[in-house]
């Protein structure tokens, strides 16, 4: 088996995964903020900061769903059976965001519930999002290739923290995101939250990363070894440089910094993650190799994706130029 | 086996994709009509084309948020209902769902946003070919969609290794021997449903004296291509009934009924297939027909359901009724086509009332047909999921029967309480009609949402409500 396709592959969901976490992650964080901002017209502001691009941030998860189950279908055949009530759960809470996302510009009576429909569906779709995270982190009972656990075995404290990790995570985006995008109370107050949420962020980071090696051998093993540790003991180091930076930058008026100091802190998690993770899909039972589709199916698909991928970055790039610039009261784009 | 996981998961697999199939049909028959309808424009230059236009490009902004979100829903169904299915046939099926979700990512979203938000941005002739790239790129993204269940249906192109389908040759994989057919009788389906959509508004208004000009326009344009096309539906689907015959030949003896093969078969207008006894009760039939219809020959053979152990059969009467249901509204919609046309000829479609009447109240007909079809081809092929591969029994999840209950209750409450909410809007704007700001450019929408086209729109109409 060529054995490089499943790299590129894992490459490509790699790559989707980020920019969901990323680009799914600021809008679902306007939702979670909602409570916090009680009037309307703050609201109305802050859903039109991200209008133009909620729906095709959501595109890339699909492609990551899509893509596992195309060049991995062993590792789909075992996620989702484990992960059945979170994945479930987190798909019905994007469904009835997107639509309260419409529907509470329709609606005029019944907009509070939109409203709350809003801040339910996009807390929760990110608790269980962080909930499947922390699940995959514990592990995941395998027996003949087949998902061999009960339907909670992903329920527990350490999948608990990790789901509230990932509220706060996306909560910071979006507040930073509202720093960089918005002008007057919205800005000043998002300002706030976010120095608040850098360091609930930075506690959770800790948390988890503390808790991880004592609740997984496996990777307990992997970075108690002396030439790994050499590798990794950086990357806590430049996480809390980082945070401190963020800080620092919302302390000083800075406008776009923050936010790319929120997406920075997301980026080490994840690369903390994919260290410890590489090469399994599965931990700790499959790896690419293992789960890897055949050959011809996988470049099969590789051919549209390559062709495709680069022609939807240009075009999301476009459409974040063309909606560039602040947002103010009372104003969409026109 | 589970059989209650078993069963629940079926129930839950038919429901969201029912649901799903609802909006689909609707969006490629809509855009391919809004298509037309700017050609026309664009020609003629008459403004009421225009405004019909962006009349239905609200509604069809609509419809097709609802089908993306309930689409993403199905793709991860495949994993978690039906994970052992993505084992032994994923390296076959998975790449033709995943080009049909690409290319209705990429290619629709980009147009999408031109077609929906472009109208006072882009020149005519661009907003003119953003519609038909749409309308193209829905009928591809049905292509491979049809691809995949078509190679359920019939496989072509692999070979097992080790218990797991390997594709080996992604021509016939795709070009399987009933895709051409199911391709051709899901569009003609999509768009002939449209067809009576469109003509159902039409007669709306023209019976309630509104829009007439519009009206007038729906009304000839549906009967016209209900006319041609719903003989052209007949045709396709007994070019496809014949295909049927030869790869999957249980699924047509349950069509029609047929226990012994070993004597010609009849047409049974009506019975009720007795799976205990293997006969049919209340049996009312032509004789002979059923052989005539498939063999072309009144004493034909042709393979009766006691040829293969019960096990192997699909459940009889579902199959057969939901067969009878489409045919009855094929047949009723060619009816319709040509008494329209009769009209149209005397002069009188505009006046009939005992015509408009009926085609007004009428315009779910297409839906039924088509969830009706579905029933036909996929419960007709049961047991098998994937035909002489892999038992539908065989291809589910391990995952207990409780979850799968849970989850289907929440899908039929948030999908119940969602699509309601969508058909109400969808309602509203047709009562508002093709005037007012139903027909003005959004100045807040945005060109990656959908469903904001609608809004300015929607909340002038409920506005006026509340
Ligand atoms: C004959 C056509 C047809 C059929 C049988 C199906 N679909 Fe579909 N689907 C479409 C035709 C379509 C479409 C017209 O292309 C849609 C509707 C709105 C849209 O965005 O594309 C779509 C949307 C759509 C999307 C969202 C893509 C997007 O956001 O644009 C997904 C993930 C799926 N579908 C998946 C499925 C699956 C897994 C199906 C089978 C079980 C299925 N569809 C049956
Ligand atoms: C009256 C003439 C018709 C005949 C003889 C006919 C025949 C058939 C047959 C034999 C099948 C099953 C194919 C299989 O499973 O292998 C089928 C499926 C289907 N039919 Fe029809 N049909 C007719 C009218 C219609 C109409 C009017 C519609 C919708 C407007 C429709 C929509 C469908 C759909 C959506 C399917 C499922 C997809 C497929 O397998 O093609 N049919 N039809
Ligand atoms: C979109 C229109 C469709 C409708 C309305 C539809 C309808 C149904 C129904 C009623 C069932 C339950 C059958 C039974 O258990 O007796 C079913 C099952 C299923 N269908 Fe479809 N179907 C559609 C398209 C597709 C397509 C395009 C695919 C695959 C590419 C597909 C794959 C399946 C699978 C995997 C099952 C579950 C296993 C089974 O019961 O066979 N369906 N569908």
């Amino acid at each position: 088996m060529e054995w490089y396709l499943p790299v590129v592959w894992a490459v490509v969901i790699g790559i989707a995964v980020v920019m969901y976490v990323i680009l799914d992650g600021f809008d679902l964080g306007i939702g979670i903020l909602f409570p916090a901002f009680k009037e309307d017209r703050h609201r109305d502001q802050m859903v039109n900061t991200v209008a133009p691009f909620w729906d095709g941030n959501e595109t890339w998860l699909v492609l990551g769903g899509g893509g596992l189950w195309v060049a991995f279908p062993q590792a789909y055949a075992v996620l989702m059976p484990a992960m059945y009530l979170p994945v479930i759960f987190m798909l019905l809470a994007l469904v009835f965001r997107g639509v309260a996302f419409e529907f509470r510009w329709v609606a005029r009576t019944s907009k509070v519930w939109w409203n709350r429909a809003f801040w339910l569906g996009s807390t929760l779709a990110a608790f269980f999002q962080g909930l499947i995270l922390g699940g995959l982190v514990q592990g995941i009972e395998v027996a003949n290739g087949e998902y061999a656990g009960g339907p909670f075995d992903w329920l527990t404290p350490f999948a608990i923290v990790c789901g509230l990790g990932v509220v706060a995570g996306y909560a910071l985006l979006g507040a930073t995101w509202l720093v960089m995008k918005t002008e007057g109370d919205v800005a000043s107050r998002a300002r706030r939250y976010a120095k608040l949420l850098i360091v609930v962020v930075l506690a959770f980071m800790a948390a988890v990363s503390l808790w991880t090696p004592l609740a997984v051998e496996h990777i307990r093993e992997r970075w108690f070894t002396l030439q790994n540790l050499m590798f990794l003991w950086p990357v806590p180091l430049v996480t809390a440089l980082l945070a401190w930076h963020g800080w620092r930058w919302l302390d000083s008026g800075e406008e776009f910094r923050p936010f790319f100091a929120a997406i920075g802190l997301f980026l080490l998690g994840y690369m903390g993650l994919a260290i410890s993770w590489f090469p399994y899909l599965v931990p700790p039972s499959l790896t690419i190799w293992q789960a890897a589709a055949v050959p011809s199916t996988q470049v099969f698909l590789l051919i549209g994706v390559l062709l495709l991928l680069p022609l939807n970055l240009a075009y999301i790039g476009y459409v974040y130029w063309l909606f560039r610039g602040k947002v103010r009261e009372g104003e969409g784009y026109h | 086996m589970d059989f209650d996981a078993l069963l629940l998961a079926r129930i839950q697999f038919a429901f969201t994709v029912t649901f799903h199939i609802i909006f689909p049909t609707f969006t490629i028959g809509l855009s391919a009509y809004i298509a037309t309808l700017e050609l026309l424009w664009l020609r003629s230059g008459r403004e009421h084309y225009h405004l019909l236009a962006r009349f239905w490009t609200k509604i069809f902004a609509v419809s097709f948020a609802m089908g993306v979100v309930s689409g993403i829903v199905l793709s991860y169904q495949f994993g978690t209902n039906w994970s052992r299915f993505s084992v032994i046939v994923g390296n076959v099926v998975s790449p033709l769902i995943g080009y049909e979700v690409l290319t209705a990512f990429f290619l629709e979203a980009t147009f999408l946003g031109v077609m929906l938000f472009g109208w006072n941005r882009v020149p005519p002739w661009l907003h003119v070919m953003s519609t038909i790239i749409v309308a193209v790129g829905t009928a591809i993204s049905a292509f491979w969609i049809l691809a995949a269940n078509s190679w359920m249906q019939t496989p072509a192109g692999y070979e097992m290794r080790d218990g797991i389908a390997i594709p080996v040759d992604w021509v016939s994989i795709i070009f399987n021997p009933s895709f051409p057919y199911r391709l051709a009788h899901m569009l003609t389906a999509a768009y002939l449903t449209t067809s009576f959509v469109v003509l159902a508004v039409g007669a709306r208004y023209l019976l309630a004296g509104r829009h007439l000009e519009e009206a007038r326009t729906m009304v000839r344009m549906g009967v016209g291509f209900a006319a041609i096309v719903a003989p052209l539906q007949v045709l396709i689907g007994d070019l496809h009934g014949l295909n049927t015959a030869k790869y999957q030949p249980i699924k047509v003896a349950a069509i029609e009924a047929h226990w012994d093969g070993s004597k010609p078969g009849d047409f049974y207008v009506f019975a009720w297939p007795n799976e205990r006894t293997e006969s049919n009760d209340f049996a009312l039939s032509i004789p002979n027909a059923a052989s005539l219809l498939i063999t072309h020959d009144p004493n034909g053979l042709f393979p009766g359901l006691k040829s293969v152990p019960p096990s192997d059969r699909p459940p009889v009467p579902l199959v057969f009724f939901a067969f009878r249901l489409m045919i009855l509204i094929g047949f009723s919609m060619l009816a319709a086509g040509w008494v329209g046309l009769w009209l149209w000829w005397r002069g009188r479609l505009f006046e009939t009332r005992w015509f408009l009447w009926p085609a007004a109240h009428v315009w779910w007909s297409g839906f039924i047909a088509v969830i009706a079809g579905w029933i036909v081809t996929e419960s007709g092929r049961q047991p098998w999921i994937a035909h002489g591969i892999l038992r539908t029994a065989d291809a589910l999840s391990p995952v207990p029967a409780g979850s799968i209950a849970l989850t289907l209750a929440m899908f039929i409450l948030v999908y119940g309480i969602i699509f309601s909410m969508g058909i109400y809007y969808i309602n509203r704007l047709i009562a508002a009609g093709p005037k007012g700001s139903a027909v003005k450019p959004p100045d807040r929408g945005t060109p990656t949402r959908p469903l904001s086209a609608a809004e300015e729109a929607g909340r002038e109409v409920l506005g006026s409500q509340t």
